[in-house]
C-alpha cells in the first residue's frame, strides 16, 4: 500500500479554509500526504491543528476548500471512508461508566470489526490494557485512558490514523513503547499516520513529513532533519520555537 | 445484518450496558411511574365515593397517569440518552465513526421504547394487585394509545435534544420543562371541553389530546373512536417528521460550528 501510485493519496487538501465569523482558524491550507507515511502537524495553541484534523474527519465542515481522504471527497461522501479511518484525541472521551471492554465492543460494532472479541483481546494484550478490561473507563488513570483510546483507534485497523497528542499523559517508558508499537503498526499495515503533537522528540523519531502551522497557515514543511538544517538549529523543538515566536518565516 | 442495523444495535447496546451496570438507574425508571400510580390510585379511591363521573370508569385516572407516563418516559428516554453522549464528551468519536445521525436518532427511539416499557410496564403491573385495575383490559386500543403517546414523547425529546446540541447543556432542563408545557392542554385527567374556548383549538393540535379523549370514550362508552386515532396518527407523523428534520438540521449546524468536539460536563 505504501507509495502505491495506483492508489489516491491518503490525504489531499486544497485551499482549506475555516472561519468562525471574523475569526480565521484555518486559512488557505493545502497539502498532500501519500499512503504509508507518518506525518505531523505542528504548531502552537490556536495554530489550526485540531481544526484541520476535524475537517479531515468531516466532524467540521470547511468554509471553503477541498478535502479528499483515501480518495473520498469528505464534503460529499465521508461515510465511504469513515470505516477505514480512526482517530484519538484528548478533547474527546469515552463513556465513563461503561467498562473498557464494553466501550471497545460498542466501537467494534460501529466500525463493523469482524471477530471483534479476538481483536479486542489482541489489542488489549499488545497495549497492556488486558488487566483493566472489566473496569469502568472512568476509574482509569490518564495514562491508562490514553492506551484505551489508542486501542479504540486501532480497532478497525485503519488505513489512516489521525492522532492528537497520542502519547499525552503517558510515562516516558510507556510512551516509548507506544511509539514503537505505532511505528510497527505503520510498517506492517502500510497505514498512514497523521499526528498533531507538541512532543518534538516524538515527531522527530516517528515522522517522515512535518507541516508547521501558525495562525491557521502553513509556514513551512519538510522532513524533521531538513527543517532542523534549514533553520540552523539542533532540534525540532528549537525550530518550533523559532516559528512560534516568528523569529524567522520560511520563504 | 446490514451496517445500519448493526450501528443502531451498537448504540442501543451502549445504553443497555449503562442500565445493566447501574441498579439506581433501573430503579429510577420504575420508581416515579410507580409513585404516580400509587398516588392517583388513592385519589381514585377517595373520589369514587363522591364522583358519579368517576364511578362510571373507576380506573380512568390510573389509566390516564400510566398513559401520560408513556409520553413522559418516551420524551426522557430520547433526551436523557442523548445527554449521556454529551456528558461523556463522546460525540466526536461517535461521528468520526461510520455512525450516521439518523442511525443515532433510531437508536435513541429504540432505547426510549425499552426504558418506557420497563418504567410504565412495572407501574402497570403494580396497579393490578394494589387497586384491582389492569390497564391491559383495554385491549388493542391500549396498543394504539401507547404507540401514539410514545411517538409524541419522541418528537418532544428529539426537539429538546436538538436544542441542547445547538445551545449547549445549559438548556438540558428543557427535557423536563417542555413536556409539562403540553400536559395541561392534553386533557390527561379531564376532557378538552373543560379548557377555555380559545384554548381548545390549541389543545386539538396535540396528538395527546386525541389519545386521552379516545381513551375516555373507550372507558366510559365502550366505543373506539377511529377519527380521534386518525387525527393523533396524522399529527404524530407531522411532529415526529418535523422533529427528525430539525435534529438533522441542527446536527449540520453543529458540524459547521465545531460543536461536536466541544461538549462535556
Amino acid at each position: 500500500m505504501r507509495g502505491d501510485p495506483a492508489l489516491p493519496p491518503a490525504v489531499e487538501v486544497k485551499g482549506l479554509c475555516k472561519r468562525y465569523g471574523e475569526v480565521v482558524a484555518v486559512d488557505e491550507v493545502s497539502f498532500t500526504f501519500p499512503r504509508g507515511v507518518c506525518a505531523a502537524l505542528l504548531g502552537g495553541n490556536g495554530a489550526g491543528k485540531t481544526t484541520t484534523i476535524s475537517m479531515l474527519l468531516g466532524l467540521l465542515i470547511p468554509t471553503r476548500g477541498e478535502v479528499h481522504v483515501l480518495g473520498t471527497d469528505m464534503r460529499l461522501h465521508r461515510y465511504r471512508a469513515l470505516d477505514r479511518i480512526n482517530f484519538s484525541s484528548p478533547y474527546v472521551d469515552l463513556p465513563q461508566r461503561l467498562t473498557v471492554r464494553e466501550n471497545l465492543t460498542i466501537y467494534a460494532h460501529l466500525y463493523g470489526v469482524r471477530r471483534h472479541r479476538q481483536r479486542i483481546q489482541r489489542l488489549a494484550d499488545e497495549l497492556e490494557i488486558a488487566a483493566f478490561l472489566k473496569r469502568p473507563y472512568g476509574s482509569l488513570s490518564a495514562g491508562q485512558r490514553t492506551r484505551v483510546l489508542l486501542a479504540k483507534a486501532l480497532l478497525n485497523e485503519p488505513e489512516l490514523l489521525l492522532m492528537d497528542e497520542p502519547t499525552a499523559s503517558l510515562d516516558p517508558d510507556t510512551a516509548d513503547r507506544i511509539r514503537s508499537y505505532l511505528m510497527a503498526y505503520q510498517r506492517t499495515s502500510g497505514a498512514t499516520l497523521l499526528l498533531a503533537s507538541h512532543n518534538m522528540g516524538e515527531v522527530e523519531r516517528m515522522c517522515d513529513d512535518v507541516i508547521m502551522l501558525r495562525s491557521g497557515r502553513v509556514v513551512d514543511r519538510g522532513r524533521p532533519g531538513e527543517l532542523i538544517e534549514r533553520y540552523g538549529r539542533e532540534t525540532l523543538e528549537q525550530v518550533f520555537l523559532d516559528i512560534a515566536r516568528n523569529h524567522r518565516e520560511a520563504s | 445484518m446490514s451496517g445500519s442495523l448493526r450501528r443502531i444495535g451498537a448504540m442501543m447496546l451502549r445504553n443497555l450496558y449503562l442500565l445493566r451496570g447501574s441498579w439506581p438507574r433501573l430503579l429510577e425508571l420504575i420508581y416515579w411511574p410507580t409513585v404516580q400510580v400509587v398516588m392517583w390510585g388513592f385519589i381514585t379511591q377517595f373520589f369514587s365515593a363522591s364522583s358519579a363521573w368517576l364511578v362510571q370508569a373507576s380506573g380512568v385516572l390510573i389509566a390516564a397517569v400510566l398513559l401520560w407516563d408513556v409520553m413522559f418516559r418516551g420524551n426522557l428516554g430520547v433526551s436523557l440518552s442523548f445527554f449521556e453522549e454529551l456528558y461523556s464528551r463522546n460525540l466526536g468519536y461517535l461521528f468520526a465513526s461510520p455512525l450516521r445521525p439518523l442511525e443515532l436518532v433510531a437508536a435513541l427511539l429504540g432505547i426510549s421504547l425499552v426504558r418506557t416499557l420497563i418504567g410504565v410496564g412495572g407501574a402497570a403491573l403494580i396497579a393490578i394487585p394494589l387497586y384491582h385495575y389492569s390497564i391491559f383490559t383495554m385491549g388493542l386500543p391500549l396498543l394504539a394509545y401507547f404507540s401514539n403517546l410514545l411517538v409524541t414523547g419522541w418528537a418532544i425529546g428529539l426537539m429538546v435534544a436538538g436544542l441542547v446540541l445547538r445551545y449547549g447543556l445549559g438548556a438540558e432542563n428543557l427535557a423536563w420543562v417542555a413536556i409539562f408545557a403540553v400536559a395541561p392542554l392534553s386533557g390527561i385527567y379531564y376532557p378538552v371541553e373543560v379548557l377555555p374556548g380559545w384554548l381548545q383549538p390549541v389543545a386539538w393540535m396535540l396528538p395527546s389530546s386525541h389519545v386521552f379523549e379516545g381513551m375516555r370514550r373507550v372507558m366510559f362508552e365502550g366505543v373506539f373512536d377511529w377519527v380521534l386515532l386518525r387525527n393523533a396518527v396524522l399529527l404524530n407523523l407531522l411532529y415526529l417528521g418535523g422533529a427528525v428534520y430539525a435534529f438533522l438540521r441542527v446536527f449540520r449546524v453543529a458540524r459547521e460550528r465545531g460543536l461536536l468536539l466541544h461538549f462535556g460536563e
